[in-house]
């Protein structure tokens, strides 16, 4: 019998799982005793190498195309992003006065997430005044995938560990695509960024002793992901957030960056922002801009569902590749394996990988196990897309969707009654409010679009090949190669959004304001009426599209 | 008239106005179904950041309830309106300075002092928290229990929104968790050293070689790496 006030969703009389997908969980029960006792064997490089090649949605040719301008004309990129990146400016460079400048500032920050914060608390370190910050947000102050992530971040902290073994598991889980430089960053600064963390009063999971627990990701050689429950991101976002609130950081929400602005030679001078509730715009002038605008999750590549929040909507890769910014690895998209596939109110949410790390294994509806449980995140999403697509072992919902089990009993069985509720309090109330208990009942999952691998280029600095433009968090690329393992996202802004923030100071002390134009923005579009792409066409998106269809066939433009 | 949608529908009122919308939308997805576009009220998605506080009421029921608007199936009768935004006072404080013998909590927050203990901030969150009892925890000064009961706060404000005394909770944690962290949980000694050893370069050898190393080496290298079991 389940209880509890947030149980608001569902008849607690009613079984949640329909009689179709309870058949399934029956033979998932009976070979539950004999999975505790045996491991399912690692892939071997062939297999892993296979399963990507025929499964993994990145491997699929109509799925992406190459561009038509810009730095990286000839690149193949998914059609989703295509589309954003050839496309006229949202702004009609005419309709703007460039001359009246709204806001004067040393280091402009696009994007109030993770990287831009860690990146402005480390322009002040590095001695610009908190006032002579702003940050642009296009959503809240910390309203961002930052704040989302559950499962931990990784550093290597413990004796049987080192930054040299966090490099190569970076490196391989990247299929070495990764720049080398990024990856060394990285895993070299994991444990001072911890560290600061702790004086910040970030409450990481600990043994009384005061020692780190920690645990696998997958693709991971040594146990060194460090969480906070399952609510990892969210500690770290909000008393990163917390802190810049207190150093009187200055905040513009529902602001977004529409374009950014540079001077006759290019150089990026400022940013245009864009009131999305009064509909205004605001000239921004500064001696340094950080692009930290995160990831697009948000376009439904492939028509995937996402973990990602409302704004994932790849603006900066936008405005930077318009100024001239080089991206990297656009056709490496990240699907986590474990999506929510039911009930359908949650489908697409994140079931995170500390679920796997735990000790829960993927089981498919005949009761069996078919893929060990850490293999690095693009190889797992490719076994799950096999198990239900190739091999037709997949569960179907009511709705039409595939999914396999996560086996999420599995981790009391192991580890003691309490631990699931205690260590992932996030997913237990998730499925708790539809009526589904994970410590009684396996969740139905399916891989779900997380993560940008690549994005703009940038050095070891956090600069882009466009001076004035530095790049941190999720929208910078080249760091994690063509994968990224767990826990080197939540790491990836703390690193680059800190190494950003630095370098941005730096430029911003030696440096004064420029010029103010859209002269990039002019000349990319006449490249685009080269390329006849479509002028009606516009970016950045800022915002999906969830509109009834109803609702918008009727739709018109009156006042 | 328009065509009635053929799925199973439901009536819901938002902000009083009357919309039939397919049976097991989440309120967000109601809400877009019904032409609404958002701007505010929207964040996540997914129950993390708290930007779609909600507040509605049963058709000839009195009471209301809140909850998240990304998390909630909408309800036959449902009258629902969104509460974005909560005006309540967040104080400004140097964590390294703050005087933690004493109890920081009711010092920058004296208005936990006003609390009636109506047991409203614990009826209204939406993360079943035990609110009002990490109020009477900060007035003692149990830094560690508020911390530690607080923990799972998505900072909605729903609860600073409803409070009678005026009280806000959720910054409140934010304050005692940060104080927890730093001055109170056990201290990572591992951790503490491997910093040092960074900064002594006990690792920069290591690193440069494997940077410098040919793609050949690199794989054969990480395909025998040793694996911690």
């Amino acid at each position: 019998m389940r209880t509890g006030k947030l149980n608001r969703n569902d008849d607690l009389e009613e079984d949640p799982y329909p009689e179709s997908m309870r058949e399934s969980i029956k033979k998932v029960e009976e070979t539950r005793e004999e999975r505790l006792e045996e491991e399912v064997d690692m892939m071997d490089p062939e297999e892993r190498d296979e399963v990507l090649n025929r499964f993994h949605p990145d491997y699929k040719e109509e799925g992406m195309r190459s561009l038509k301008v810009g730095p990286n004309r000839g690149d193949e990129m998914p059609l989703e992003l295509a589309d954003l990146l050839e496309a006229y400016p949202a702004v009609d460079p005419s309709e703007v006065d460039l001359t009246k400048v709204d806001y004067e500032t040393d280091v402009l920050v696009i994007g109030g997430g993770g990287a831009g914060t860690v990146a402005s608390l480390w322009a002040i370190k590095e001695g610009i005044d908190p006032s002579d910050i702003l940050i642009a947000t296009k959503l809240r102050h910390g309203d961002a995938n930052s704040m989302m992530a559950q499962g931990g971040i990784q550093a290597a902290d413990k004796e049987n560990d080192s930054p040299s073994a966090h490099f190569l598991d970076v490196i391989g889980g990247g299929h070495f695509a990764n720049k080398p430089e990024l990856a060394k960053a990285l895993a070299e600064d994991a444990p001072e960024i911890l560290n600061w963390h702790e004086d910040l009063g970030i409450m990481y999971d600990k043994n009384e002793d005061g020692s780190m627990k920690t645990l696998h990701g997958g693709g991971t050689s040594r146990k060194r992901l460090h969480s906070a429950k399952d609510y990892t991101g969210m500690e770290l976002m909000r008393t990163i957030r917390d802190e810049a609130r207190n150093q009187d950081v200055p905040v513009v929400e529902f602001s977004p960056a529409i374009e950014l602005l540079t001077d006759s030679d290019g150089k990026v001078t400022g940013a245009l922002l864009y009131n999305m509730e009064t509909e205004q715009y605001y000239v921004v002038r500064a001696k340094s801009v950080v692009m930290a605008t995160g990831g697009f999750g948000r376009l439904h590549i492939q028509e995937f569902p996402t973990t990602n929040h409302y704004g994932a909507t790849a603006d900066g890769l936008v405005m930077a590749y318009r100024a001239g910014a080089n991206l990297l690895d656009m056709d490496s998209v990240q699907y986590h394996p474990t999506g929510a596939a039911f009930p359908e109110q949650i489908v697409g949410l994140l079931v995170t990988e500390k679920v796997r790390g735990s000790g829960a294994i993927p089981v498919n509806r005949k009761g069996e196990a078919f893929v060990y449980n850490l293999e690095p995140r693009d190889v797992e999403a490719g076994a799950l897309i096999r198990e239900c697509y190739g091999r037709n072992n997949g569960v179907e919902t009511p709705t039409g969707m595939k999914g396999v089990w996560l086996d999420t009993p599995m981790i009391d069985m192991l580890h003691g009654e309490g631990t699931f509720e205690d260590n992932l309090a996030y997913i237990h109330r998730l499925y708790t409010r539809f009526g589904i208990d994970p410590t009684e009942d396996p969740l139905l999952v399916f891989p779900t679009l997380h993560y940008q691998n690549g994005g703009i280029e940038i050095n070891d600095e956090g600069r882009t090949a466009v001076e004035g433009l530095f790049a941190g968090g999720e929208v910078e690329g080249g760091v994690h190669g063509k994968n990224r393992l767990m826990g080197n996202s939540l790491l990836d802004y703390n690193v680059f959004g800190k190494r950003a923030g630095i370098a941005a100071a730096k430029r911003a002390k030696e440096s004064g304001w420029g010029e103010l134009t859209l002269d990039h923005a002019v000349k990319y579009a006449d490249q685009l009426d080269d390329a006849g792409v479509d002028e009606k066409r516009k970016s950045p998106m800022l915002v999906p599209e969830y509109r009834g269809e109803e609702t918008l066939s009727r739709s018109i433009d009156v006042l | 008239m328009p065509d009635k949608p053929e799925a199973e529908t439901v009536e819901i009122f938002i902000m009083g106005k009357k919309y039939e919308v397919p049976k097991g939308l989440t309120i967000m997805k109601a809400m877009e179904y019904s032409g609404y576009q958002y701007i505010r009220g929207v964040g996540c998605r997914g129950g993390f950041c708290g930007a779609c506080a909600t507040i509605y009421r049963l058709e000839g029921d009195y009471k209301l309830h809140t909850d998240l608007a990304c998390q909630t199936t909408v309800q036959d009768g449902m009258y629902l309106t969104q509460l974005p935004f909560t005006p309540a006072g967040r104080k400004e404080y140097d964590l390294e300075e703050l005087q933690v013998s004493n109890n920081p909590l009711l010092d920058l927050y004296p208005e936990l002092a006003r609390c009636v203990s109506c047991n409203t901030c614990t009826k209204t969150c939406p993360q079943d928290l035990e609110v009002m009892d990490f109020v009477n925890e900060a007035i003692r000064g149990n830094v560690g229990k508020v911390a530690e009961l607080s923990f799972d706060c998505i900072q909605c404000g729903l609860c600073a929104a409803r409070c009678p005394a005026e009280i806000p909770h959720h910054h409140v944690g934010q304050l005692a968790r940060r104080i927890y962290g730093r001055y109170q949980a056990p201290e990572s000694e591992h951790l503490e050293e491997r910093v040092e050893e960074i900064k002594n370069g006990v690792f920069d050898d290591d690193l440069e070689e494997l940077v410098n190393l040919p793609e050949e080496e690199l794989r054969e290298r990480y395909e025998n790496r040793e694996i911690e079991s």
